[in-house]
Order: C-alpha cells, then structure tokens, then sequence
C-alpha cells in the first residue's frame, strides 16, 4: 500500500507538464462533460430516434420511419396553424423589437438626466415573472372593460377584442412581446456607449449632420448587437411558449390563433402523450432554427461590421 | 481708455453669452424632445406593474370601474394577508425559494470549475469542448425536453424537484461562456506564478481566480436564482403534486371556474414580483455588466 502511494507519487512527478494540463483540464471540466453527454448530446441522439417510432413514453417505441414527418406536413392542420402563428410572431415582433430597443437605447445614451431611472423602468418587465405577467395582461386587455378599453370608451367605442378573437389575438401578442425588451435596450446601450468618439469628431469635421452620423458612423459599430440580439431573437420567438400557454392554459383559443409551435409541441408530448410525434416536431424546429441561425451568420459578412477588423 | 478697457470685456462677453446662451437653448431643447419620447415609453413599460400594484389594493368592486382607478380608496390592504391564506403560499415560496439556491449553488460550483478548465488550463480538447458548449445555446430546449423526461421518469425523478435541481450541478453552457471570457480577462502570469511554487491547479483555482472573479460570479448567482425564481415550463413538466408547486404553478388557485380572484392574483404577483425588483435595484450595476457581458462575443 505504502509503496504504491510513493511510486505513484513519483510518477506524478514524472509527468509531463502537458500531460498534467490534460489530466488536469479534464478534470475540472468533468462536470459539465458529463453534463454534456446526459443532458444535451444523449438526449439529442435519443429525440432523434423517438421522432422515426410510435412512443408514448410508457411502451417500448414502435419504429415507424418517416411516418410522423409525412403526417406533420399532410394532414395535421393544427401543426400548420402552428406554424403559421409562430412565422407570424417572429417575422412582426422581430423588427418592432429591434427598432424599439435600439431607438430607446439611442434616447437614453443622450446625456440626459435620470437615465438610471428610465433604464431600470424599461427593465421592470424582464423581471415580473411570466405567470404574473401574462395574468396581468389578460386582465388589462379584458375587452370593453379592462384598462386598455379606457382610451376606447372616451370615444364611445367599444375598443378590439384583443386576445378574445383570431384576427386580434396574434397582433396583441406581438404588441405584448415588445414590453419584455429591457434586456436588449441595455445590449444596445452598452454598444452605443463603446461608440469612440474620435468618430463623431471626424464626422463633425467633415460636416456630417446628425442623420449621416447616425447611419454611417452608429449603425454601423452597432451592427454587432443587432446581429446577437437577432440570432438570440429568432430563437427566443420559435420558443415563445410560457406567455401564450399561461393566457390560454395552451388551448389556442381563439380559433387555433394563440396556438405557437412549442405549445402544439407540448401538448402532443405531455397532453396526448404522442413522444415520438413531438420528437418529430423538435427535430424540425431543431434543423429550421440551425437553417435560420447558419443563413443570418452566412449573411453577417455582408452587414455586420467589425471594429478589430477581422471576426 | 479707461472707459474702452471696462466696455470691452463686456462686449466680449456678451458674446460669448450669447453663444453660450444658443447653444444652451439647443441643449435644453434636445433634452426636452428626448424626455418627451422617453417619459411615455416609461409610462407604457410601468403600466403592467402599475395596474398590477393598483388591483392588488383594490375592493372587488372597483377592477372593472370606468373611468378606472389608479390609486384605490379605500386601500384593501386586506388583500395581501388574505392572498397568503387563500393558498399555500408560503409553502410554494419556500418550495420555490429552495430549487432556486440548490440550482444557484450546483450552477455556480460547477460552471465556474469548467471554465476554469477551459480559461486557463492549456489542453488540446478546451477548444472542441468550447464549440460544443456554444452549440447548445443553439439547441431548442424541446429536443432535449422528452426524452429527459423518460430519463428521469425512469430514475422515479418525475414529481420531485431533483429534475429541477440535479442537472444544474453540471454546469450551465451560458454561464460557462460568460465566465471563460472573464477569467480571460485575469492575466495569465498569476497562474504561471504560482504553479511555479508548487500551488495546485484547484488552489490556484481556489484562491487566486475566484476572489478575483466575484462580480462575474454575481453575475452568474443572479441571472440563475432568477431564472429559476420565474421557471414555469419546469415545474409545469415534472411537479404534479400540489405539495411540490413552486410559485408560478400554485398562483393558479386563484383562479376557480367562477373566475379569478383578481385582488388576491395581483397581491401574490406583487409579492413574487417585489423580492427581484429589489435585488435589481440594488444590484443593477452586475445586472448590466452582466447582459453587456453576454452580448461581448456578438
């Protein structure tokens, strides 16, 4: 026993540095090596085979090829609701998002006073946690009668039905995705404060006014931002899930018009106990997120400026 | 002469006033037009939590009430002692309080280990590690969402918090990157120093990156605490007995097929509400450098 301690202890002394920088690199990142392979590639691989069977979570799964692909797109009008409602989402609430969070951000790096204040005001939201939030909302956008039909009854009318019929519910929501932009206003304004000035100076000799400046000397240095609060974005809305599922318990109500993708998916995983079909479902949003993703980092070269040069 | 030297200077600087005076006005206009957009966006962003704070000391009869009421008279103060028995709610925040700090802790310990390993120990698999940790923030939590349900259905995990808690001890990939680029930040030289006396990788870890580390690692215990405070589809996926709800699934009781109890709803959302409002207000400066830190690869 004692022997093996002291040889051992030699041989560790032997050892290379690099090989100690291996043992030692492996170590300290086994945790989350572990963590990788249990709670990320495994079930991955796993999502991958569920999505080609028959499973409800119980029996063994019944290998089915590409039948749950083939039903999505064929005949499940529900999955192409989804779709459409979650585009939809996306394609509106992006931009507004964007274009919001960047004019705030640009309001609040003038040297104004309180900007504290107005920063931590535009934060609040981000922090109210979802449930509260969105029984919140529901009861402010109660039609004919709660807070936001106030405007509308000042003019005797009876104000939108809001979140109560189809061809309302889908603009609300994306009016009410734009409340939680705190975090990307503070990305913004972190950039904006990164600007160096000397640029402005150059521009101001050149007799640039506030326009050109802001097109050819802020928008440009920002790009960055915009580029990782897209990307962030177009996953964060193809997972838009607790908002629409708390207001609606996941029903879709109205008419399938609040029914987003990763609620369809949920309920066809924990509601009809369909594994596999869900499974099918992940993995097409999986491929489509990495399709979006790949196209906006393909097309970065061509708008996206970098201030060191190089990416 | 006299008279000319003490009218001159005046002059002068009635000039300069004057310019000072314009571009004074300019100042005081452009500052004007910035509050004048920025006051209403604030008005618009406080609004949910306004309405919400203004229902919670609200009598029953006034929610509906046109034109309606923002500051309530009288205030129902009642409403909050009487949220609190009208459900469990001190069991659901201590439920909910305890996921968090497990998560919290395990998160930390963890990611920061990994980063570490990934930051400042030179092996030939950090960089194939690193990708591999960036992709899974590309990862639709969906894909993995079933079958770690099996996973932990199998293990008999399913209605326990473990599901909610055990994975976060192996490290979270956000956490990991934010803080690898921090501890980039620390010059090499301190390690180089003292692995030459001999220290081990875990003292050097210990007490040289650590201490050092400790807003990054704020950073890091607040952004979890809080995820984990506003976790729904968590609990909605794994907690079915009521005993086990954390608070965002227990705030449905106040709702019955007769309706909500809107004046209840709201005094329990403003006090799930308030404990993150003030840990923002007080933290705020590691709350911004933290989401500029997330953005600082972009």
């Amino acid at each position: 026993m004692a022997t093996t301690v002291v040889t051992e202890g030699l041989q560790r002394r032997r050892l290379s540095q690099g090989t100690r920088h291996t043992i030692n690199g492996l170590l300290f990142a086994s945790p989350w090596i572990f963590g990788l392979l249990a709670f990320w590639i495994y079930p991955t691989l796993a999502s991958a085979y569920y999505s080609f069977t028959k499973y409800n979570g119980v029996r063994d799964p019944v290998w089915t090829g590409i039948a749950n692909y083939v039903e999505l797109f064929t005949s499940d009008g529900e999955f192409l609701d989804a779709v459409y409602n979650t585009v939809y989402f996306a394609v509106v609430s992006i931009p507004l998002a964007i274009i919001f969070a960047f004019g705030l951000a640009l309001m609040l790096n003038a040297k104004i006073r309180a900007q504290v204040v107005y920063r931590t005001i535009y934060f609040l939201p981000t922090l109210v946690p979802e449930v509260a939030l969105a029984l919140v909302w529901v009861f402010i956008f109660t039609p004919h009668s709660g807070l936001i039909a106030a405007p509308f009854r000042a003019f005797g009318s009876r104000g939108p039905c809001w979140l109560t019929c189809a061809e309302w519910a889908r603009p609300t929501l994306v009016l009410l995705a734009l409340w939680i932009i705190g975090q990307q206003i503070i990305l913004y304004l972190a950039g904006l404060q990164d600007v160096p000035q000397d640029l402005y100076d150059a521009a101001d000799v050149d007799g640039a006014n506030f326009f050109t400046k802001f097109l050819n000397v802020t928008v440009p240095i920002l790009t960055p931002v915009i580029f990782f609060h897209l990307v962030t974005s177009v996953i964060g809305a193809l997972n838009f899930f607790a908002i629409p599922y708390i207001m609606t318990g996941g029903t879709g109500f109205p008419a399938n018009s609040t029914l987003f993708y990763s609620i369809y998916l949920y309920k066809n995983a924990f509601h009809y106990l369909e594994m596999g079909y869900a499974s099918a479902m992940a993995w097409l949003l999986f491929m489509f997120t990495l399709f979006v993703t790949l196209f906006i980092w393909r097309s970065a070269r061509w708008w996206v400026f970098y201030a060191g040069g190089e990416e | 002469m006299a008279v000319e030297s003490r009218q001159l200077p005046p002059t002068l600087a009635d000039g300069q006033s004057k310019r000072l005076l314009i571009k004074r006005v300019k100042g005081a206009v452009r500052s004007v037009l910035i509050h004048a957009g920025l006051i209403p966006a604030a008005f618009i962003f406080l609004l949910p939590f306004m309405w919400m704070l203004s229902t919670s000391l609200k009598p029953d009869v006034q929610f509906y009430s046109y034109p309606p009421v923002l500051i309530p008279s009288p205030l129902q103060w009642s409403n909050f002692p009487d949220a609190v028995t009208y459900i469990t709610f001190f069991l659901y925040m201590r439920n909910t309080l305890t996921i968090a700090v497990l998560a919290t802790v395990g998160v930390l310990l963890s990611s920061s280990l990994v980063a570490y390993s990934l930051a400042r120990i030179p092996w030939a698999g950090r960089h194939i590690l690193f990708i591999l940790t960036l992709a899974t923030l590309m990862l639709p939590f969906q894909v993995t969402m079933i079958p770690l349900f099996i996973v932990f259905k199998n293990f008999g995990w399913v209605n326990s918090w473990l599901p909610l808690i055990v994975p976060h001890w192996f490290g979270g990939a956000l956490y990991i990157f934010l803080l690898r680029q921090f501890f980039m930040t620390i010059p090499m030289e301190l390690s180089e120093a003292a692995r030459i006396d001999g220290a081990s990788e875990f003292k050097i870890y210990y007490s040289i990156l650590l201490p050092l580390s400790k807003p990054a690692l704020a950073t890091v215990a607040i952004f979890e605490f809080i995820a984990r405070w506003r976790d729904y589809i968590g609990p909605l996926i794994y907690l079915s007995d009521q005993e086990l709800y954390t608070l965002s699934l227990g705030i449905y009781e106040y709702q019955s097929q007769y309706g909500a109890e809107w004046g209840l709803l709201m005094a329990a959302s403003v006090m799930i509400t308030l404990p993150i409002i003030l840990l923002f207000f007080f933290l705020q400066k590691i709350f911004v450098q933290g989401i500029a830190l997330t953005g600082i690869k972009g």
